[in-house]
């Protein structure tokens, strides 16, 4: 996995995580596309030492049956999420531009093709 | 699904009246929870909803562990080598679950080596059905047959938990547990057309795991002090007692068709009410086993704790080679 910044800092040897963190392996996220053309899919995630690692137990713990032709994984403190109290300001401002959508405009029946 | 009735009762969490937070965020908590609408990780919930479900989801994982000992204890003797192929993919399966489980504890603020600690210490409780022994191949097949088939009926409502990660983890589980159902029952099925010492072995099964199967469905809903929360929060959708008698009700049947006896001898069809009347359940044998006083209890755990203290080293090990290979530029 490519790497860039600074380096990351890893729980064992961060002193300000409780002791049963730094016990455990990094959590990884995983994302998996389930067939060709489609998307990559959240499907949870797994501990690992690395993110080699990490692809490995990916594929052991959520592939067992064929449900996957690729795996992504990316550290879990990566990933920044939304914050659900901040939605409403977020995603509340596309709920009144209706016209956005295409059965917003009523096209006379004569004209073909639209 | 192994987690109902295991909570002590010195650990009830709080009702919603005794949670000292804006009740006004408790409010709309419970109208998204009306709404049918799922609670996701950042969301705020009540720390009581929290807790019921760290508590109940990693008790659900610890059995999924632990439920890999008493089938893994056959592997190596299985009958056939597509036998031995199956119950190791079944035994796979169960860590896989397990994984899924700690994974959505995880996402409640909760580390998994905590969680852990708390199996190996004995503080978190497990399924009281891995504390028997298997001791013949038709346990194997009466563990499929049964357990898992028990398993099912609580955890088919749980794909519908108010908590989304949970519910997303059940649904991957339901879809793996039918196939350890199916091969059970085919196991069963292939002693009871057996020669008779086969289909003795199979009764002798069924005998052994019947009544701890129906234990798995927790204390009888009168005697269970977590249900009205855990119903109102739509983290449990059935009561113990109604998903038991559904259990009995499909499982009757399975076992007339192979020709084996149920070990109940109140066990009749009511038509009046529509289901079977089956017998009291021995509620004491189900607590000495959840204090710790079943057959296996103590191997169990030595087992667990053994395994992972053995696996100290290749957790170190790890650590260490991926520190260096961070130390060492490489085209990754």
């Amino acid at each position: 996995m490519p790497q860039s910044g600074a380096e990351p800092r890893w729980p064992h040897e961060t002193a300000t995580l409780s002791m049963s963190q730094a016990r455990d392996w990094p959590l990884y996220e995983v994302f998996i596309r389930a067939r060709g053309g489609l998307d990559h899919k959240h499907v949870g995630s797994v501990h690992a030492a690395d993110a080699r690692m990490a692809i490995e137990h990916a594929r052991d713990l959520y592939t067992r049956r064929q449900e996957g032709v690729s795996i992504w994984v990316a550290r879990s403190t990566d990933i920044l999420a939304s914050d659900p109290a901040e939605s409403a300001a977020l995603f509340d401002p596309a709920r009144d531009k209706i016209y956005r959508h295409p059965t917003f405009y009523d096209i006379p029946k004569e004209v073909e093709t639209l | 699904m192994y987690t109902q009735g295991l909570i002590e009762p010195g650990a009830r969490p709080a009702g919603p009246e005794a949670v000292p937070e804006d009740a006004e965020r408790l409010q709309r908590f419970e109208q998204r929870i009306d709404a049918e609408e799922k609670i996701e990780p950042k969301d705020w919930m009540p720390e009581a909803y929290r807790q019921t479900l760290i508590r109940q989801i990693s008790q659900h994982a610890h059995s999924e562990i632990v439920g890999m000992l008493p089938e893994g204890n056959w592997i190596t003797r299985a009958p056939t080598l597509l036998r031995k192929s199956i119950l190791i993919a079944k035994v796979q399966d169960e860590a896989g679950h397990g994984a899924y489980l700690y994974g959505a504890a995880e996402t409640l603020g909760v580390a998994r080596a905590e969680l852990i600690e708390q199996l190996l210490s004995g503080a978190a409780k497990y399924s009281s059905i891995f504390n028997y022994p298997t001791l013949s191949w038709a346990d194997i097949g009466a563990i499929g047959w049964l357990v898992d088939g028990a398993a099912i009926m609580n955890q088919i409502p749980l794909c519908r938990c108010s908590y989304g990660p949970y519910a997303r983890a059940m649904i991957r589980i339901c879809r793996e547990e039918s196939f350890h159902q199916r091969q059970g029952y085919d196991i069963t099925l292939a002693l009871a057309r057996g020669t008779p010492a086969q289909r003795r072995m199979a009764q002798d099964a069924l005998n052994r795991w019947w009544w701890p199967s129906l234990m798995m469905f927790g204390p009888p809903d009168a005697a269970s002090m977590h249900t009205a929360l855990s119903v109102r929060w739509k983290i449990k959708r059935f009561t113990n007692d109604e998903l038991r008698q559904k259990f009995v009700d499909f499982t009757v049947p399975q076992a007339r068709f192979l020709d084996l006896q149920v070990p109940d001898p109140d066990l009749r069809w009511d038509a009046q009410a529509g289901c079977h009347h089956f017998g009291e359940i021995d509620w004491r044998e189900f607590q000495d086993v959840l204090k710790g006083n079943g057959p296996c209890n103590r191997e169990r755990m030595l087992a667990r704790r053994t395994a992972h203290e053995a696996g100290g080293w290749v957790r170190e090990a790890a650590l260490a080679h991926a520190a260096k290979r961070r130390r060492t530029p490489v085209a990754a």
